[in-house]
């Protein structure tokens, strides 16, 4: 909400103090200042001029030259302007003045333009005429302004006078933001109700009466309300023998500073009385309401209207339509229609100031995709007494300005009004929340200022009685919130929470998942971030087959897009674009690590929420293979307490790996996850073009084999007996099998077996390999004897044997 | 006897000093001392000594083979620490060739942003827990006084699944699921993902991260909940930062406010960093609101609490001068390399 400060000084006359302390000390008691604009920035030196003579340049066609009286002397100024004219009194720059901008009314710039006396084609020129738009502002803001060419005073402007004082621009507009419960402050007259509290100056609202003449508006109109929910209050009044004209400068300026244009003395005047209350109002043609009856109700469903903005619009059944006895003239709390809208040759105006039901106005707004200045009003819920006061002050300044006669009476078609809130006083309970010790005293002056009532009572308790246009105060907890404020929030204290003890640390999930951070940093990889939600395409682009489980996702229903639509069930896509990302832009070896959710449904469409698993994806190009990546996870496991050996199961099924570079990966029986080379078709189809793997890991899977328990189990004292296998293997067995071979069969007293070599090729027949490990045995409590070790290598080569492998001597 | 020891042991001993390498000073070892050397060969000849005067020849002859063997000994250890000397001097490199690293990994900005706000709570007792990404509109909306109609409710963006579930928009929702689980007192930080449908620009995105706080217990003020947030903004932004709030509304806490710190760029003075006012706004925070502590079914008679919540991008951005957002989701190395 944008306001000139001059508006609020109107209603605290004696609030003194600069723009910046204004700007403070509201953002401190809770008005958020967001910024403030001097509209006379860059104004210097800027007279009233009145053009004596005019005579044509010798030496350019289309220059003038001009005497104009500034008052103490007569100027000689060179202009281009085609609009001016002897005798016309005009905003005159002096030498060493300064303009805001341009006349062609282009962005100003930030240290506005200065202007020197010189020569114009050789004729000396000592100032400058200006524009509006070289004054900063525009002929939205100042409509008398002419479309090309220099600002033309009224005839009756002094001469001489400060013309940036006559165009009200020594002034300053505020930028506010306010708080979707402070519905009252919306206003002017509340944003200046709060600056009286906070400087603690008295607040002076315009005194409305009822006025009108002797006549009776119910003889001109009445009024229905179908749909009482929809509109709890809707008042008339009626405004006869109107004449249009252009409303006074005073409010022109007031209206144009918060971003409203001026138009006419009765458009000026309901949009004046919205911004001043907060209250919006709509005017309606009398004579162009049939049976000069007014009723609220409900559209029907399908109704095609005309607002008065020339375009149709579909209604539907929860839309609320003020209607004449006939028809539909203007969509409640939103926009008027054109069958009804105010033109040059009214003669009688129907006054409307109504209330709505917010809620109701915010949909029927965004449905019908038409939100206006009254609609977002009226969504923030008003207050029904404010209503009254504001179509008084409307109907008062249309009698004050001479724009019509005020017919007596309204027509006021109301439920029941709301009383006034009263609130037990606690000022203990005030100060307990606060953690201040605020006078009692403090306080009822604090509630003086905000005009709350405070009731004492015979037995010394209190009452606060709460203004009506304090819809957010509703209980002690919001009281102490007024106390804090105009106590100061910088006033109260500092100190840390008392009370019992607590244990600060991370859920066990977060220490795994600092663990995988740790080792994949560890390992080279560097953490990326995804996002969550994905397109549907990713599934063919990672070549998921039509009935692919995975691709029952959760869907956004509003997404931004379908890029953005549904939420991952597998965290690849991310990975792999980021990898593309990288390898598009040239960067070499990158290694990449993600820990984030995917989204699991338990049924479609959701009853439920999804199952959400975290998952610790990793992900490379450049140097390294399948086994490094297979490294990093072993690493990982070890670091969680994972001591065991895990499993790879080359029959993974992952349709985006090389069906012949993948794996699951187990743990004691369990898949934990897979990893892999990612398939040359899923590479193509990500632009990466080079060889890239990718591994994943489920983390509740994980974590319940983890452990940060650590147990010493003593360090070898005896000597190990090592003995190398060497064998020719069926190429199709894995050394993962042949490894569980010796380890299930080497015993107690086998300690480790450590593959060195693998060989295939010239030496070896063909379909075998050739494998070789290095196996040790230690025994804890003695050194081994031949016996011990030959037995435990017998039943090792024996399994060995009955799996078809040949052992080299 | 005497003058023939003396003579070999001169002669030897020219010999042991004028030797450059182990491998002679050892053949002059065997020659002298050997099971053949003079020395041996000379107490070969003992029997020919007439047995009185046997035991001082003897004694000398020892004492000239110790001498022998001390010369030897010293010229050994010379000789091998000239050839160490001779190694190392062999052996110099070039110091200032690159180092081999193992190349580690980084740590997202955002993650370590996080680890450091955690770092903090975790020191004045938070926990630090989770709550789901997708959720009830009860826990993001209703249970924090935010109730069907409230224009809260559109300010906010929401992603909606079905009329019911959605993507949560603020984790203040973990507040109701710890206030629900009914252990009192809570301290507690919420750390996670949400979501808002804003377009993807230098300083929006649809998805980002917040940091929830809460604390709840008994006798718990306003005065506690400034103390805590200037200690917080303290250790995150350094010693000197200073915290100013402003008065706000927020639905589920009464009273509201923002905190602002003062720009760690200029130190308040004004910069363009901080737009000139030497203030940047950091978080949103208040008392919980006694409506909302009701709903969770903890009485607000007994207990109150405060509450916060800090944007986890912000932080990140701020502390170390990103300037678009979108770099933190685009995961290229060069960014990820400079943290």
């Amino acid at each position: 909400m944008n306001t000139a400060l001059s508006w609020i000084k109107a209603y605290v006359p004696e609030l003194d103090c600069t723009d910046q302390e204004y700007c403070d000390a509201m953002t401190l008691s809770g008005t958020k200042v967001e910024g403030y604009v001097r509209r006379d920035k860059n104004l210097e030196k800027i007279v009233v001029g009145q053009i004596v003579s005019i005579e044509r340049h010798p030496d350019a066609d289309k220059l003038i030259v001009c005497q104009v009286n500034i008052g103490a002397e007569t100027l000689q100024i060179v202009t281009g302007a085609p609009n001016v004219k002897v005798g016309d009194k005009v905003p005159v720059v002096l030498g060493g003045g300064r303009v805001a901008g341009g006349h062609d009314g282009g962005p100003l710039p930030e240290n506005g333009i200065p202007i020197k006396a010189g020569k114009l084609r050789g004729v000396p020129s000592n100032g400058m005429m200006c524009s509006i738009e070289e004054l900063g502002s525009d002929r939205n803001m100042y409509p008398e302004a002419p479309e090309n060419g220099i600002y033309i005073f009224p005839e009756d402007t002094q001469v001489g006078a400060d013309a940036v004082e006559v165009l009200g621009l020594h002034d300053t507009v505020f930028e506010y933001e306010i708080t979707s419960n402070r519905v009252d402050c919306y206003s002017v007259l509340g944003i200046a109700r709060e600056a009286a509290a906070t400087f603690r100056k008295p607040f002076v609202p315009p005194v409305v009466e009822a006025g009108g003449n002797g006549e009776d508006v119910h003889d001109y109109v009445s009024v229905e309300v179908k749909d009482t929910d929809l509109c709890p209050r809707y008042l008339a009044r009626v405004c006869k023998n109107i004449k249009i004209a252009p409303s006074p400068e005073w409010m022109q300026r007031r209206l144009a500073a918060s971003g409203i244009r001026p138009i006419n003395n009765l458009v000026d005047i309901t949009n004046y009385v919205m911004e001043e209350y907060g209250q919006p109002m709509h005017a309606f043609d009398l004579d162009t309401i049939a049976g000069r009856k007014i009723i609220v109700r409900r559209a029907k469903d399908g109704d095609e209207f005309q607002t008065l903005d020339g375009q149709m619009r579909k209604m539907d059944g929860e839309v609320l339509m003020i209607c004449d006895a006939e028809k539909e003239i203007g969509i409640a709390g939103i926009m008027g229609g054109e069958n009804s809208k105010i033109t040059d040759n009214v003669k009688t105006v129907l006054f409307e100031a109504a209330i709505f039901n917010g809620p109701n106005i915010r949909k029927s707004a965004k449905r019908i995709g038409l939100r206006t200045d009254a609609s977002g009003k009226f969504e923030k819920g008003l207050e029904a007494h404010n209503a009254e006061e504001a179509i008084n002050r409307a109907c008062q300044l249309i009698e004050e300005l001479g724009c019509g006669e005020v017919v007596g009476g309204m027509v006021d078609v109301s439920e029941p009004l709301p009383e006034k809130k009263v609130l037990a006083f606690c000022p203990e309970k005030y100060n307990k929340l606060l953690g201040t010790s605020v006078t009692e005293e403090e306080m009822f002056e604090i509630f003086k200022r905000l005009d709350i009532e405070v009731n004492r009572k015979a037995d010394g308790s209190a009452e606060l009685v709460i203004p009506y246009f304090r819809q957010d105060l509703n209980c002690d907890a919001d009281i102490a919130e007024e106390v804090a404020r105009f106590y100061g929030y910088d006033k109260i204290p500092t100190s840390l929470p008392k009370g019992e003890a607590t244990t600060g640390k991370l859920s066990y999930k977060l220490r795994i998942e600092q663990k995988a951070r740790d080792i994949a940093e560890y390992c080279g990889f560097s953490q990326g971030m995804c996002y969550s939600f994905e397109s549907p395409k990713v599934f063919d682009k990672l070549l998921l087959p039509a009935e692919d489980e995975l691709r029952n996702a959760v869907t956004i229903s509003n997404p931004l897009g379908e890029d953005f639509s549904i939420m991952r069930t597998l965290p690849l896509n991310g990975m792999l674009t980021s990898l593309s990302t990288n390898y598009n832009r040239r960067n070499r070896n990158v290694k990449l690590y993600e820990l984030g959710n995917i989204y699991l449904p338990k049924s479609l469409p959701l009853t439920e929420l999804p199952e959400e698993r975290m998952q610790f994806t990793l992900g490379f190009y450049g140097d390294g293979d399948f086994f490094t990546m297979k490294g990093v996870l072993e690493e990982f496991f070890v670091s969680v307490g994972m001591r065991k050996q895990p499993e790879y199961d080359p029959k993974a099924g992952k349709p985006f790996l090389h069906p012949g570079r993948q794996a699951l990966v187990k743990y004691e029986g369990v898949v934990l996850g897979y990893l892999g080379e990612v398939h040359p078709e899923v590479l193509d189809n990500y632009e990466i073009g080079t060889k890239a793997y990718i591994a994943v890991l489920d983390m509740p899977a994980v974590e319940s084999f983890t452990t940060f328990d650590r147990k010493y189990e003593g360090v070898a004292r005896f000597p190990a007996v090592s003995r190398d296998l060497s064998m020719v293997v069926p190429k199709e067995i894995l050394v993962g099998q042949i490894e569980k071979v010796i380890r299930q069969r080497g015993g107690k007293l086998m300690e480790s077996c450590e593959l060195f070599d693998v060989y295939e090729g010239e030496q070896i027949k063909p379909g075998f390999k050739s494998v070789a490990y290095s196996v040790a045995f230690r025994a804890n409590d003695r050194t081994l004897e031949e016996s011990d070790v030959s037995a435990a290598m017998k039943k090792i080569l024996n399994g060995l044997e009955q799996m078809g492998i040949e052992l080299r001597q | 006897m005497k003058a023939k020891l003396d003579r070999i042991r001169q002669q030897v001993q020219e010999q042991i000093l004028n030797c450059d390498s182990t491998e002679k000073l050892n053949e002059i070892r065997v020659s002298i001392l050997g099971k053949k050397g003079q020395l041996t060969d000379l107490l070969k000849s003992m029997k020919d000594v007439a047995p009185e005067e046997r035991p001082k020849v003897g004694q000398m002859v020892n004492e000239t083979r110790g001498e022998i063997e001390r010369i030897l000994e010293e010229q050994k250890t010379k000789l091998e620490r000239a050839l160490r000397e001779a190694k190392m001097k062999a052996e110099v490199i070039d110091v200032t060739l690159p180092a081999k690293k193992n190349e580690m990994g980084h740590r997202h900005p955002n993650t370590i942003a996080l680890e450091e706000v955690e770092r903090i709570f975790i020191g004045m007792g938070y926990e630090v827990v989770e709550g789901p990404e997708v959720e009830k509109d009860y826990y993001n909306f209703e249970a924090l006084n935010i109730p069907a109609d409230h224009p809260a409710k559109d300010e906010q963006d929401t992603f909606y699944i079905t009329g019911d579930i959605l993507l949560r928009t603020q984790t203040s929702g973990v507040q109701v699921h710890e206030m629900e689980k009914g252990k009192l007192p809570i301290r507690m930080i919420a750390p996670g993902r949400v979501f808002r449908s804003d377009e993807v620009d230098a300083t929006h995105s649809p998805s980002f991260h917040q940091i929830e706080g809460l604390v709840i217990d008994k006798d718990i003020t306003f005065a506690d909940l400034k103390g805590t947030l200037a200690e917080f903004a303290r250790e995150l932004f350094g010693e000197d930062t200073k915290v100013k709030f402003r008065p706000h509304h927020f639905p589920f806490t009464e009273p509201s406010a923002e905190m602002d710190v003062t720009c760690f760029k200029c130190g308040g003075t004004g910069c363009r960093f901080c737009k000139g006012s030497g203030w940047i706004e950091i978080l949103g925070c208040g008392m919980v609101h006694p409506h909302v502590l009701e709903m969770s079914n903890i009485d607000p008679e007994t207990y109150v609490g405060f509450a916060f919540g800090v944007g986890l991008e912000r932080i990140a951005l701020l502390k170390y001068e990103i300037d678009d957002m979108r770099l933190l989701y685009e995961n290229d190395i060069r960014f990820l390399k400079q943290f």
